[in-house]
């Protein structure tokens, strides 16, 4: 098995009057590692629940597989979405993941107690009485030794030490070489798990943004310096996310679109071209003046 | 390990190429599997695998179907001849440039070399 496809037409939902989701079109490819990111309240927990059967749209249309998952075991037991420290039932965590053991089907039981192990967790406490690092860590063994074909991991290292979250990312790419499936993260530590990702997806205020390969972003995003009327004439026409003014030099951000070739314009024009951390263009791209 | 600044299968093919350069890597060797690359630095298996490939199509890797990758022979040469190729463009003209920004003769800089030639032939 390497992992369920996932499509979405023009789906919605709103919270009384607080739109989550605002005409989201999503095409996942099988088997890749996407990045979800987006800032607190853009909707990504929302689209993964939906994407899960936790609930249903307002309107618009959700494919896991080929198949609804609404109320449709057969694909739902092919899903997993697994929240910060949330959804663990109450028990040891001997019995958590015994339990779990009997309600997915690809549970591979060795690999969870060694991964318990790793992350140095106690099985004999109770899953409530785990400090925060070790509820994010109960969730990540979870959200990985069920091996589901869509496993979705929602925040789930917030809690996590930067040891552990290195150890996490590790076991991960071990497991997902093993065992290809698709696997979608959401988080904020972007600049941390850029590298995993093989597809990003930005959500903005309930929209879709971006869609494009993480090395396609870092291309796209990128700064020029150099005396600011040059640099303004050099700006016409692009896509300009910032600037900054320091005495007669300016540097702009751009988000450039592949195949311009603003590497030779900028050589030409005597400027100087850099380029933009995955983690910078996220935030030029949900903040400010682009971010409507 | 990698800047995030850069594609990183253009930092893999890079970091590959070096370690060919230096000698790390001799022709004829197998390289690490994409897989094995991939977590061993904690990147994505498809990223690495486009770095590896972007060696296999210059011709400074070759596959062994079902065995994994290899270093060509006649690779280090070749890096050798490309990076020789771009030094005059890339490392030298930048500092004539520099030096005549900052006024520092031309004939004070081939001293400076000549110096340098100097001491490393009395070693």
């Amino acid at each position: 098995m390497s992992g369920l496809g996932v499509e979405t037409g023009a789906l919605t939902k709103s919270y009384g009057d607080v739109t989550a989701l605002d005409g989201v079109d999503l095409s996942l490819e099988p088997g890749k590692i996407y990045g979800l990111l987006g800032r607190n309240g853009s909707g990504k927990s929302t689209l993964m629940s939906i994407l899960a059967a936790f609930q249903r749209p307002d309107s618009g249309t959700v494919r896991v597989g080929g198949h609804d998952p609404y109320e449709n075991g057969d694909v739902t037991s092919q899903i997993a979405l697994i929240r910060e420290s949330g959804d663990i039932p109450q028990a040891s965590v001997r019995r958590v993941l015994g339990y779990l053991a009997t309600l997915r089907p690809a549970w591979d039981t060795d690999y969870a107690h060694h991964l318990a192990e790793r992350f140095g967790l106690p099985m004999r406490r109770h899953a409530q009485r785990l400090s925060r690092g070790q509820k994010a860590a109960l969730a990540c063994v979870i959200g990985l030794a069920t091996r589901c074909p869509l496993t979705m991991l929602d925040e789930v290292t917030l809690g996590l030490d930067a040891p552990a979250r290195y150890l996490f990312q590790e076991e991960l790419l071990a497991d997902y070489v093993e065992h290809p499936r698709t696997i979608v993260i959401s988080t904020h530590h972007i600049a941390e798990f850029g590298d995993l990702f093989e597809e990003v997806l930005i959500l903005d205020r309930g929209r879709l943004i971006v869609h494009d390969t993480a090395d396609g972003l870092r291309e796209r995003g990128v700064s020029v310096t150099g005396p600011a009327e040059t640099v303004d004439r050099f700006a016409v026409g692009l896509h300009v996310l910032g600037e900054q003014i320091l005495g007669g030099t300016k540097r702009i951000t751009l988000y450039s679109h592949p195949g311009q070739d603003l590497e030779r314009q900028a050589r030409v024009a005597g400027l100087e071209l850099g380029s933009l951390p995955l983690q910078d263009l996220f935030v030029h791209l949900t903040t400010g003046k682009d971010a409507q | 390990m990698f800047d995030d600044r850069t594609p990183i299968y253009q930092q893999i093919a890079a970091r590959l190429k070096q370690d060919i350069l230096d000698g790390t890597l001799a022709e004829g060797d197998q390289v690490m599997s994409t897989n094995q690359f991939a977590t061993y630095y904690r990147i994505n298996p498809a990223t690495a695998a486009k770095g590896f490939h972007q060696l296999v199509d210059e011709g400074v890797l070759y596959k062994k179907r079902g065995l994994g990758m290899y270093v060509t022979d006649g690779a280090r040469a070749k890096l050798l001849a490309e990076r020789r190729e771009r030094f005059f463009s890339d490392m030298v003209d930048p500092m004539a440039a520099e030096a005549g920004l900052i006024g520092v003769p031309l004939a004070d800089v081939v001293a400076h070399l000549e110096g340098i030639e100097e001491r490393r032939s009395r070693m």
